[in-house]
């Protein structure tokens, strides 16, 4: 069943969706918001444009499978976890920040790598699980 | 020496660089590790002989106690001695043996993590160190055993020598946690210089009963003796270097070494006597029934080792020296012997000792190291296994009770161990040459020259007890607390008692080799025996066990979702209803209702119907588009109560949940009436108590005294601490990081989960 309206509300909602999620993600550290959230937006985004155009075309969207952003985002945290590790030599998921904050996104430190890592994770496996059932193995 | 004792680890990686490189002809060369290491070990002698010892320090785990302290010693130098100078041989002898094996390198590496392990185990002077080597000889050796792992038999074996050693681990990891926690310390110098008397402790049975565990189980004493014969499935070289000479000696090493801590009470001599008693008898007596060579060894094994629990029993001076002298009697003789077993094996093809005679014609070299070792394991002089029997009945006949008895199970033992000597050492090289074995080879020097070798040192050790004597014998008795005792090693004693014993055990021992053939009537014989084993019986429980729990887990792994729930829900009843209900006061705040808004009525209401909606429609869609209002409707309580966090993750969370039970049920047949009254009625009830049970834990935290403590910790410090203003976030990213770590790993596994499920296509023969 094909919707042109919502297949053309998608190609612009989508976009507008991820910047949102990016923005919720980002702002998480001062305002409501935070990776996990962010992930599941950007997740729905998806989960949009897949009930619009079907699978097939959100996968080739997407270039990759949503698999790898499971490990990726995985990663991202440990590293963040590490990283005060490696720098200064301080216990694992010690919170370290850049001296200056950087113009528009503010403070940075390794925690929002962490949420980044969540944001990932969750982004990953919603669409795995999504993408698979819909698929219907 | 953290890196002598590393090295071995170091050196398993080494095949996944240097590739085919150890597999042809270079593969001798890995026995350049073990030969080092023994020259390594052997410059200590001077310092040790001396007196002195060395003692090195890592911190590993200081904050609980747990470092990585070598203590070299006169007992650990034995040990070391012993793991790189026949570990050396067998490194050598492995490289013809296993020649054209396409996992040669593989195996070099399980042999060399084994005995870094083993060096490890015996160097260790911290208690938690000692139980991680200990469980790292198990796991290595597991490797070796199952070594030919498309061998059926091979694996089974490997999997009871680990299950028997492994629980016997655990039961040593209880003994020394107890012990640290008794002395307040792990380090065993410690322990000793600190002065706890164990013996009058009240854990001290317990103790026993654990140390005791590990070290039977390991040592293979009755009745947990049954793993050894099976691990003869090992190819030949792992038999000799685990089974002779290190592996099956760490129980014994550990008797030995808690000697001066633990020994010296009734209960500890009483059950070393008795089991190690009950050990050499029996299974030396076993070993009159075989017919396989190996298992003749690996029987006539463990009453060997029967008599060094036997002799740690004992405890007095003359007896842990016999002891010492015997554990490098036995290594020598019995890796001889297995080395000369692995060549018949390899050369004729076949083990049955009633087919293999006049081998003695085609393999010199062999022969005389093989007669040598089989001297040496009867205690016919000049061979240094005469010296090590001689100590046994010494010690055995200076007890003050029981010494008849005592001695007459040492003569026993010894007779049948003379027995399998010959039967295993002897016999196959003499006689008449059966025409099947016509066409046998002269084995590879890189075979026999170790076997030779060590079997010279049966005979060299013999004629000249005067290096061992100041060198080991007398830096071990040392490091055991019994320093003064001042005894000599003589090959020749004088016409005593002692001799007597030795020329009577000589002469039943050889009547019998004359008067008994082996035949595998003799094997059928006690095979009849083996339902009551202990091996069957431990099988037979194994079994059970695995019943039960197959049962047990399928009580609560139904498969059901809804049985889950169901078993969730009603455990957490079970679990806080009681106290629940008795503890609580079902206080309704006197103010609840004062200023409810009418957005909150409208919500309320808005969740009763949609619930109602979900629980009586007759369709699934519908059913979960209510769920999903439902969800949407706790939203905006949260909003109402200023939890704006929660309230958009609880949006995002019902979107995605309703979609994905859309996409569900899409595939779902129609309807289906899936539950009857009955099961509606528990679900019902169940429902209804669980809905109480939170209902009341509501009112509760409500009615409690607020403890404001976490909260105003967070609050103040989310911005101090982590820079951030969003309390929730803070949490969940910094003050929390770990349980996120986690959590986002789990979502990954559930999702892996759920990929596998969908995508798995089975093959046919897979199903079932």
């Amino acid at each position: 069943m094909k919707s042109y309206i919502l297949q053309t509300a998608t190609n612009y909602l989508l976009p507008l969706l991820l910047l949102f999620s990016v923005f919720i993600l980002l702002r998480g550290h001062y305002l409501p918001g935070g990776g996990f959230v962010g992930g599941l937006i950007a997740a729905t985004a998806f989960v949009l444009h897949m009930f619009a155009h079907g699978v097939n075309e959100t996968r080739k969207l997407l270039r990759i499978h949503p698999g790898f952003l499971m490990p990726t985002g995985l990663s991202l945290a440990i590293l963040s976890g590490l990283a005060p590790k490696i720098i200064s030599g301080l216990p694992f998921l010690t919170g370290i920040w850049f001296s200056e904050p950087i113009p528009v996104l503010g403070l940075i430190g390794s925690a929002l790598f962490f949420d980044m890592g969540v944001y990932l994770v969750v982004v990953g496996v919603s669409l795995t699980i999504l993408f698979t059932i819909s698929e219907g193995g | 020496m953290l890196i002598a004792i590393l090295s071995g680890f170091i050196f398993a990686v080494l095949p996944v660089f240097t590739g085919p490189l150890l597999k042809g002809k270079l593969s001798v060369l890995s026995a350049l590790l073990p030969v080092g290491l023994f020259a390594y070990f052997c410059s200590f002698i001077p310092d040790i002989a001396a007196g002195g010892t060395v003692y090195e320090s890592f911190a590993w785990v200081p904050s609980m106690g747990v470092d990585l302290n070598f203590h070299l010693d006169g007992l650990a130098l034995i040990f070391a001695l012993m793991i790189s100078g026949i570990g050396s041989l067998v490194f050598i002898y492995t490289s013809n043996y296993l020649k054209g094996d396409p996992y040669i390198d593989r195996f070099y590496a399980y042999l060399s993590m084994f005995m870094a392990a083993m060096l490890g185990l015996v160097l260790s002077d911290n208690l938690v160190a000692i139980f991680v080597f200990w469980e790292l000889t198990s796991i290595t050796s597991y490797f070796l055993i199952g070594y030919k792992n498309e061998d059926r038999e091979s694996r089974r074996a490997a999997m009871i020598a680990l299950a028997v050693t492994g629980i016997g681990g655990m039961f040593l990891f209880a003994g020394v946690l107890l012990m640290g926690a008794v002395a307040e310390t792990y380090s065993f110098q410690e322990i000793l210089s600190s002065g706890v008397v164990f013996q009058e402790h009240a854990l001290y049975p317990i103790i026993l009963f654990f140390v005791f565990g590990g070290a039977f189980t390991k040592s293979a004493q009755f009745p947990f003796h049954f793993w050894l014969p099976g691990a003869m499935r090992a190819p030949t070289p792992v038999s000799t270097y685990l089974h002779s000479a290190t592996m099956v000696k760490a129980g014994i090493y550990i008797l030995l070494r808690f000697t001066p801590a633990l020994g010296n009470h009734a209960y500890w001599s009483d059950t070393l006597l008795l089991v190690g008693g009950i050990t050499m008898v029996y299974t030396a007596y076993q070993a009159l029934f075989r017919t396989d060579l190996k298992s003749v060894l690996a029987y006539s094994t463990i009453a060997a080792l029967g008599i060094l629990t036997f002799l740690i029993g004992l405890g007095t001076e003359a007896a842990i020296l016999a002891a010492l002298v015997f554990i490098l009697v036995h290594a020598l003789y019995k890796a001889t012997l297995f080395l000369v077993a692995g060549i018949i094996d390899h050369q004729t093809g076949t083990r049955d000792i009633t087919k293999l005679r006049g081998l003695g014609k085609l393999m010199i070299p062999v022969a005389v190291a093989s007669a040598l070792a089989a001297l040496s394991n009867s205690g016919i002089p000049p061979t240094f296994g005469f010296i090590g029997k001689e100590l046994i009945y010494e010690s055995t006949m200076e007890m003050d009770s029981l010494s008849i008895l005592l001695t007459v199970a040492a003569i026993v033992t010894n007779v049948f161990l003379i027995y399998a000597g010959f039967v295993a050492g002897i016999r196959p090289f003499l006689g008449k040459l059966p025409p099947a074995l016509g066409k046998v080879q002269m084995p590879s020097p890189l075979l026999w020259v170790p076997a030779l070798i060590l079997g010279m040192g049966c005979l060299f050790f013999g004629l000249f007890p005067g290096f061992i004597e100041s060198t080991l014998a007398q830096p071990a008795l040392a490091s055991l607390g019994f320093g003064s005792f001042n005894f000599h090693l003589k090959l020749w004693h004088g016409f005593n008692t002692v001799f007597i014993l030795s020329l009577v055990t000589m002469g039943v021992g050889l009547l019998l080799y004359f008067s008994l053939k082996p035949s595998h009537k003799l094997e059928a014989l006690i095979a009849r025996l083996e339902p009551i084993s202990p091996k069957s019986l431990s099988t037979l429980g194994g079994k059970g066990f695995r019943k039960f729990s197959l049962s047990w887990t399928r009580l609560f792994q139904s498969g059901f979702l809804r049985y889950y729930v169901i078993i969730i829900m009603g455990f957490l009843v079970v679990v806080t209803g009681y106290n629940t209900l008795t503890e609580t006061k079902l206080v309704i705040p006197d103010n609840a209702f004062d200023d409810i808004t009418i957005y909150e009525v409208i919500t309320l209401v808005i969740m009763v119907v949609s619930i109602g909606f979900a629980v009586f429609s007759s369709s699934r869609l519908a059913a979960v588009a209510a769920l999903g209002v439902l969800g949407y409707a706790i939203c905006l309580v949260f909003v109402f109560y200023s939890a704006p966090d929660l309230a958009m993750t609880q949006f995002s969370i019902d979107t995605l949940t309703v979609i994905l039970f859309v996409l569900v049920l899409y595939r779902l047949p129609k309807y289906l009436k899936l539950s009857d009254m009955r099961s509606r009625i528990r679900d019902i009830i169940l429902a209804l108590i669980f809905g109480a049970l939170i209902t009341t834990l509501a009112l509760e935290v409500l009615s409690e005294p607020k403890y404001r403590e976490t909260s105003e910790y967070y609050a103040e410090n989310a911005y101090m601490l982590a820079k951030g203003k969003n309390v929730v976030n803070v949490i969940l990213v910094d003050f929390r990081g770990i349980d996120t770590m986690v959590e986002i790993t789990v979502l990954v596994i559930a999702a892996i989960g759920v990929f596998g499920l969908l995508k798995l296509r089975l093959k046919k023969s897979e199903v079932n």
